[in-house]
């Protein structure tokens, strides 16, 4: 499929040379199916990309014309203490959500796996949460944590003589009683990946461990938990990735003060959205996706670092 | 299905252990606090504001008249369109693109391929966010704001979609192709006609993977909208609740609205649902 030279011996005196050899006509729909795909790439994904990081390094409140300003819209973030905030609040709802979801739905994952009885019926159960829509499951929950006549959680703690929780009105729960409606609406997806990995085991390594003799919590310890790293390395990356990126369930839990009470609940994202589109600092809210682009990425990073250091 | 008796009836009848028992009563009672929200939030859009303080969850007299209310004012009609046909649009072209990005990539051996390949695979590192801000200003240069194309435009493609698909396309042996081309059938009819069958699956993985992410899209459009006309059903569910304050049996209504299509169609199709999501979580 070497491509014709020009002047290259043609052997047949007759025949013309022929230009659009098969290997060039290829190479054409090859680009012209890519062309598309590339303009798309290069003008929806990369040139913004640039751009953002660009504005990072201006002042620009879309009125007048944007002014280089170097690293200060950093060194403001990093001197704003409401940042520091919402960046201990970004790091509690990763810290608190990612081992909890992964632990629950592993050990879902787990049971069900081996429940032959009504197994497709139980399995929607755990699903069905993960195709809701996350802005209309958060006015849902927000219901719940009402207080007692109307709330559900605390009419039903009053019943055995709790006292009443304040939830989203309380500066320390707030955030737990959000992060438990973001763990809810994902424990569905988590659950269905563990079940895949899980299939993927052959079973001839269960049955050559129980022949060894090995009991119930040693094949877990020994077999299923190592065989089934890649899954667990990607749901950690996945679901830490969901928590730090965390928005729809906090902007519609807490509409009357977004991000509050207090700012006990605002993650990084709403940040974001109130600095670009309700003060309209278009600079200083692109340096703080910058900072969150950098924080997804060494936080990833170190997760498939530390996770396969242990292979 | 054969007529010969049953050999073993010992085997249709797996012997109960009472700590199976126990196991598969924790995982019910799990599965049901897990659908308790959905339970009440659809028993509640059938109260009347009256019995909403009666936590029962099944009505006392269970009533249309919410849904009738909601409906009426032809809002939420008009976000469940609009919804609807983004995210309809949005996947046919996902479907379209990803999958031929995705066989060129897989099946085709030029220079820059892998540039092409890493360039796709890198844009998966950036997250929306960082993008938005850029996005938003394209779209207000170029007059998108509060249009369809100005919601949808961001996620026309995805390296997701092209990496997933571009996997499966490799397990598509190329001799087919080849015997495609010596019958004399032009790349694009190979790629539409020979290939893109083989990969039906993936295809179908992909394209709930790409409704459901879109029809739940939150993010970008309460940016890129403003007019109540172009909300998507969660802006418009979201922007609606704020307005009823606690009418909480409004509320619910909405949020009634806003998942029962989903609920239908999971039901309906349960089987290819969690497999899609099982395909394209391994192999994304």
């Amino acid at each position: 499929m070497a491509m014709t030279e020009q002047g290259a011996p043609t052997g047949r005196p007759n025949r013309p040379r022929v230009f659009w050899t098969m290997r060039r006509r290829q190479l054409l729909w090859v680009w012209g199916f890519l062309a598309v795909p590339v303009l798309f790439y290069g003008v929806i994904r990369f040139y913004p990309t640039g751009h953002a990081f660009w504005l990072s390094l201006t002042d620009w409140d879309l009125m007048s014309e944007p002014s280089f300003i170097g690293l200060d819209n950093y060194t403001r973030l990093f001197a704003d203490p409401q940042f520091g905030r919402v960046f201990r609040n970004t790091f509690a709802y990763l810290i608190m959500g990612t081992p909890i979801s992964l632990v629950l739905s592993f050990i879902i994952a787990y049971a069900l796996d081996r429940v032959r009885f009504g197994h497709t019926f139980l399995r929607a159960l755990y699903f069905l949460p993960f195709i809701t829509t996350a802005s209309a499951m958060a006015w849902v929950w927000r219901w719940f944590y009402q207080p007692a006549p109307i709330g559900v959680i605390n009419d039903f703690l009053s019943g055995f003589g709790i006292p009443q929780l304040a939830f989203l009105n309380s500066t320390t729960w707030a955030l737990p009683s959000i992060m438990v409606t973001a763990i809810w609406a994902g424990l569905g997806f988590q659950i269905i990946i563990f079940m895949a990995g899980l299939r993927a085991i052959p079973n001839t390594y269960y049955e050559a461990a129980r022949i060894d003799g090995l009991g119930e919590w040693a094949i877990l310890r020994r077999i299923t938990l190592p065989l089934l790293k890649p899954t667990t390395v990607f749901l950690v990356v996945f679901s830490s990735i969901g928590f730090l990126r965390i928005f729809d369930q906090v902007y519609n839990m807490t509409t009357n003060d977004p991000g509050g009470p207090l700012g006990s609940t605002k993650p990084l994202v709403l940040m974001i959205y109130q600095t670009a589109f309700s003060s309209y600092e278009m600079g200083y809210a692109a340096a703080q996706t910058v900072v969150l682009f950098t924080i997804l990425l060494v936080v990833s990073l170190l997760q498939l670092w530390i996770l396969r250091e242990r292979t | 299905m054969t007529s010969a008796p049953a050999p073993t009836p010992t085997l249709a009848m797996p012997r109960i252990h009472p700590g199976r028992i126990l196991i598969w009563t924790v995982l019910f009672i799990g599965g049901v606090i897990m659908v308790t929200p959905l339970i009440f939030m659809f028993s509640t859009s059938l109260k009347t504001a009256g019995q909403v303080y009666d936590l029962r969850m099944i009505p006392a007299a269970p009533t249309l008249d919410n849904y009738i209310k909601v409906l009426s004012d032809g809002r939420f009609l008009r976000w469940f369109f609009n919804s609807t046909f983004i995210a309809v649009a949005v996947t046919l072209s996902n479907v379209f693109f990803d999958s031929l990005v995705g066989y060129t990539l897989a099946k085709f051996r030029f220079r820059g391929r892998y540039f092409v390949f890493l360039a796709i695979l890198s844009t998966l590192m950036i997250p929306t966010e960082m993008l938005v801000i850029p996005w938003y200003l394209m779209s207000a240069e170029f007059g998108w704001l509060n249009s369809y194309w100005g919601i949808m435009f961001p996620g026309m493609m995805t390296a997701f979609g092209t990496f997933l698909m571009k996997q499966f396309f490799e397990t598509v042996p190329d001799d087919f192709i080849e015997a495609a081309r010596i019958d004399g059938l032009n790349e694009f009819t190979i790629w539409w006609r020979i290939a893109m069958p083989l990969v039906t699956p993936a295809l179908s993985a992909l394209a709930i993977f790409t409704f459901l992410g879109n029809w739940t899209a939150f993010f970008w459009p309460l940016i890129v909208t403003t007019s109540q006309e172009l909300y998507t059903l969660p802006i418009g569910l979201s922007s609606f609740a704020v307005e009823q304050a606690i009418q909480w049996e409004m509320i619910m209504t909405g949020a009634s609205l806003a998942t029962l299509p989903t609920l239908l169609v999971f039901l309906l199709l349960q089987r290819y649902i969690v497999r899609g999501v099982m395909l394209a979580g391994l192999k994304g």
